[in-house]
């Protein structure tokens, strides 16, 4: 950000107008690029006002969208919890001074993380649809958080594992003095700055989930996405009805982003130390699906 | 352990790997293009490029990749009937090439833009200090530096596109490797676990050297300061 007002200097008079110039043509370009668009979707005919009528009608909310939408908050919601779980026991796994445990959750973790998270939904709803452990009509749920958690867990475990190597070393010290043991001063101590530090990037990790949920498409779980694909065959308007997907999924996860780039200006001075690791590990894993 | 060597002859396993690389290299290279591009614009002085980097970049980060490669396949391809080849598969190929291209730019975009983060105010002042105008530093002075300060997350944006081109499932291009693995455990689901691990663990074998490689590569190329 800070470099966005040192990269150039104050326009003079000449490269005021050499700006405005661009900044007229920078727009021209992208209305070209709009009007491109919109003349494409209206040659197929995707403005008709019947494409986009049903939206208008409370049905399509009842049926079609609001289900869906619960669908996908609630296969988010349970993933977020059970990965924070799984992030946290793992997380201080590898902080272990057990070098057995520490391998064990390192190995597990690593793991996880290479593992295509798709790949994992598909096998667990294969498996589970398959072996008779879960009602099969369950199957795509379960699958899906599961998946979910195991990948967005590892993902949470590293951030546990690097909020803590971000604490000033004081901190365990501190505990050590005062005669906690080293699982003591980890869990009374270190965890929860941790957590506080890593808010924000748990936050983004949130929005990865929630755009993952939506793989859930693909093993036939109900939620937007499969709902606004029916919906679009249904009413033969497949392209609007995605673009109102889109929209949704973007306005949830742009008010996530919003929250988790607040929050670490919020957090900025707590964390003015261990700035630098927490703001690496945000980089290191949005760009997961 | 017979069986599960015979999976590999009914199977074409190294085949849908080639198809999850050929996604994954096409892709990241259009994406560090488009992405190096926004990155210019986000970072330029003109308010409407800017803009235009940061509308994009928030559209694109904070949609599903799901559904990007979904409306590749069911409204470009179906509705709209976009062909990028005469041949169908070659042109679905072509057009989740395209979504996950159109996805992964935002990250890049925001890689680089970390990257020109890393490089110290004094080298912005002394391009201009010696009369470099916005185009000339950038190209000169700032994004070299920013390149090799942001080659960590620009690897971890090429880890996530290649698990990530499995996604390309959605887009009905039926030959990568997540589409193979549903096909092999739908008919042998004796070897359930089996077929998992080896797909598995063929992205694990795929993603930990460039890991270990950007990792290498971020220490070495870092510019000491």
């Amino acid at each position: 950000m800070s470099a966005q007002q040192v990269l150039f200097d104050a326009p003079g008079p000449r490269t005021r107008r050499t700006i405005l110039i661009f900044n007229i043509l920078g727009v021209l370009i992208a209305l070209a690029l709009l009007a491109w668009i919109v003349s494409a979707l209206a040659d197929r005919g995707q403005l008709a006002a019947s494409m986009w009528t049903p939206f208008l009608q409370a049905r399509t909310w009842e049926f079609f969208i609001l289900p869906g939408l619960l669908n996908t908050l609630k296969a988010a919601g349970i993933a977020i919890v059970t990965s924070v779980a799984f992030g946290l026991l793992f997380g201080v796994g590898r902080l272990s001074h057990l070098a057995p445990i520490r391998w064990v959750a390192g190995t597990v973790v690593e793991f996880l993380r290479a593992v295509p998270v798709l790949l994992m939904m598909i096998f667990f709803w294969l498996a589970l649809g398959r072996s008779g452990a879960v009602e099969p009509q369950n199957a795509p749920l379960i699958a899906v958080i599961l998946a979910l958690t195991l990948y967005n867990g590892s993902v949470i475990a590293e951030l546990v594992r690097s909020g803590v190597h971000g604490l000033p070393k004081g901190q365990r010290e501190a505990g050590m003095a005062i005669g906690l043991t080293r699982n003591q001063s980890l869990r009374n101590i270190e965890v929860p700055q941790a957590l506080i530090a890593m808010l924000p990037a748990l936050i983004s990790q949130f929005v990865v989930i929630l755009k993952d949920s939506a793989l859930g498409y693909i093993i036939t779980y109900p939620e937007l996405l499969q709902y606004t694909r029916r919906l679009g065959v249904g009413e033969g308007n497949v392209i609007p009805s995605l673009l109102v997907a889109a929209a949704i999924f973007i306005l949830i996860n742009f008010a996530l982003s919003t929250l988790a780039t607040r929050m670490s200006s919020l957090l900025s001075f707590r964390t003015r130390t261990r700035k630098r690791a927490a703001e690496d590990v945000v980089v290191m894993d949005a760009a997961s699906t | 352990m017979e069986n599960y060597l015979s999976l590999f002859e009914t199977y074409d396993v190294p085949a849908a790997f080639w198809v999850n690389i050929q996604l994954s290299f096409w892709a990241a290279l259009w994406a560090l293009v488009l992405g190096t591009v926004l990155a210019l614009f986000r970072i330029s002085p003109i308010r409407s490029l800017q803009w235009f980097g940061a509308a994009y970049v928030n559209i694109f980060r904070n949609t599903p990749l799901t559904i990007i490669l979904a409306f590749g396949f069911l409204g470009l391809f179906s509705v709209m009937q976009v062909s990028l080849a005469g041949d169908l598969n070659v042109s679905l190929f072509r057009i989740a090439i395209l979504g996950l291209s159109l996805y992964h730019a935002a990250f890049v975009c925001e890689a680089i833009r970390s990257g020109v983060n890393t490089v110290p105010l004094g080298q912005a002042e002394a391009a201009r200090a010696i009369g470099l105008g916005f185009l000339p530093a950038a190209r000169l002075i700032i994004l070299p530096q920013a390149f090799r300060g942001a080659i960590a997350p620009l690897g971890n944006v090429l880890i996530a596109l290649i698990k990530n081109s499995t996604v390309a499932a959605a887009g009905s291009v039926a030959t990568e490797s997540s589409s193979l693995m549903k096909t092999m455990i739908e008919f042998r689901s004796d070897l359930v676990i089996p077929i998992f691990l080896t797909f598995a663990l063929g992205f694990v074998i795929l993603i930990i050297p460039i890991g270990l490689l950007t990792t290498w590569a971020s220490r070495k190329l870092a510019v000491a300061r």
